[in-house]
């Protein structure tokens, strides 16, 4: 059985043009799958989606076998519990060092040990290799380790499946790779990962699948290989064609 | 009453006088400080109820949008005869001071929920979808990083507005409010120099206003200064909303 399981998802931002129509994906445990396509295609919005950011018009949304209800406050809440996920903009608290953006939710929201829950994210913080950083905060970081700390406070939240919305496309060059690599170390760890992602290498290295959207729609799904040597849509083959340029 | 400004300063200067104006010092900081206290607390209330992401009830949201937009664009002099009134067809009797700090209230509410509406928007959004996509619910997020944040943006404001409600209370003279206008009305009344009369009266206003003024203006410098605030002020601030 697919741990998630997205059926037919449709959505709108204003209730007018639907940015999601009818995506489905399923995802099992382990798996770990590369969302690509153009600028707008809807990739985020579909995260989002999942995350409850978005309310869907339609569809379903099924995880490990329950049924999420999107306008039920305690369904999303429990939804919000097992996903975790970093976005584009790292997101991070501002008046927050590293340590306490990682120890905020498990500690406030989760009611967890406080000195616990700090060990532990001293052990995520240095895993990601900000070891040293762990009082700085992030204006004093740069992109690159501003992102490493969004990833280490989504993996304190211990979830079953991490979201990830390009999060190396905000980064100048040269920091790119550091975070590339704590992403493998989390492939290699086994975890559950739906990412937006157009970095090929990593792609094709980590990603037991690929779903192409466009335009709100998944245009094409298969194996890392399969899509970029052979893909079959005109517009995939148009796209994969742009990005492999790169 | 005659004679020369001089002549006239050492009358002016009596014991008597002198604890006249101060009670009447008295009645205006009194005054300012339970208006601002109860409307500032209040204005913070509507502010919150306005933010979506702390309250998500649209007809509450309009109501507080409709009392602050409202009563910001109403006078003061207004405001205190819409209160006076308001009181009146309750069938409350209460004093003038009430009258007036109720008044104070209502145009410190107003003006301070939009003050701090302002500020909470100016967060960017994407922390929230952060908070939110954690479960940190609305009033969570004030406390730990929105107000942490934005009272950067809503203090310096906050306090300029402060220093012109305070200025505002004067009105209440016309209601025989003995505050410090109207003492210097009635000393002047009594014959003494409006020079003087109304002189100290400038200096009593300034005794209140200025240190407001000033700090007001040193946090603008100081949080306009990149990471400035960084090594502490927020951290202490967070434990204040704490
Ligand atoms: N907050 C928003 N309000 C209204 N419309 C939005 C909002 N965010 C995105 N959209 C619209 O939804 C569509 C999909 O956008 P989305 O951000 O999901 O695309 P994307 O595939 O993530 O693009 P990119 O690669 O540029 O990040 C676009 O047409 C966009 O204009
Ligand atoms: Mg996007």
């Amino acid at each position: 059985m697919h741990y998630l399981e997205i059926d037919r998802f449709t959505a709108s931002y204003d209730g007018k043009e639907q940015v999601l129509v009818d995506v489905s994906i399923q995802i099992a445990k382990g798996e770990i799958i590369s969302l690509i396509g153009p600028s707008g295609s809807g990739k985020s919005s579909l995260l989002r989606g999942l995350m409850g950011l978005l309310v869907p018009q339609s569809g379903e949304v099924m995880l490990d076998g329950e049924k999420v209800d999107y306008t039920n406050r305690k369904s999303v809440k429990a939804l919000r519990e097992r996903l975790a996920i970093v976005f584009q903009q790292y997101n991070l608290f501002q008046n927050m060092d590293a340590l306490r953006n990682v120890t905020v939710a498990p500690v406030k929201i989760r009611k967890r040990n406080a000195r616990e829950v700090e060990e532990e994210a001293t052990a995520l913080l240095r895993k990601v290799g900000l070891g040293d950083k762990l009082h700085a905060y992030p204006d004093e970081l740069s992109g690159g380790q501003q992102q490493r700390v969004a990833i280490a406070r989504a993996l304190a939240l211990k979830p079953d499946i991490l979201l990830l919305d390009e999060v190396t496309s905000a980064l100048d060059p040269e920091l790119v790779s550091e975070v590339l690599d704590a992403i493998r170390i989390l492939a290699a760890e086994g975890m559950t990962m739906l990412m937006v992602s157009h970095e090929m290498a990593l792609v094709r290295e980590i990603s037991t699948r690929v779903v192409m959207m466009d335009r709100g729609r998944v245009i094409e799904e298969g194996s890392a290989d399969r899509i970029f040597d052979n893909p079959r849509t005109r517009r995939c083959q148009a796209f994969v064609g742009k990005i492999l340029s790169h | 009453m005659g004679g020369s400004l001089l002549e006239q300063l050492p009358l002016f200067l009596s014991y008597s006088n002198v604890s006249f104006l101060a009670q009447a010092f008295g009645v205006t900081v009194a005054l300012s400080i339970v208006g601002c206290v109860v409307g500032y607390t209040v204005g913070a209330l509507l502010a919150f109820i306005r933010n979506r992401h702390v309250v998500d009830v649209l007809p509450a949201r309009f109501l507080s949008v409709g009392f602050s937009e409202t009563f910001r664009r109403v006078p003061f002099l207004v405001k205190l005869m819409v209160v006076f009134f308001a009181f009146e067809v309750v069938g409350m009797r209460v004093s003038m001071f009430t009258v007036t700090a109720t008044t104070v209230a209502l145009a410190a509410a107003a003006f301070s929920a939009e003050i701090m509406r302002a500020g909470l928007e100016a967060l960017p959004e994407s922390q929230w979808d952060a908070a939110e996509s954690m479960n940190m619910g609305g009033v969570m997020s004030l406390r730990l990083w929105a107000l942490p944040q934005s009272w950067k943006v809503i203090l310096s404001p906050a306090l300029s507005f402060t220093v012109g409600l305070i200025k505002s209370t004067s009105i209440a003279s016309q209601i025989s409010v003995f505050e410090l206008t109207y003492a210097a009305k009635v000393l002047n009344e009594r014959g003494f120099s409006p020079v003087l009369s109304f002189g100290s009266l400038l200096v009593l206003y300034f005794l209140i206003c200025y240190p407001l003024n000033l700090y007001a203006r040193r946090l603008e410098r100081q949080l306009e200064r990149p990471r400035g605030w960084k090594s502490g002020a927020p951290l202490l601030a967070e434990s204040e909303a704490a």
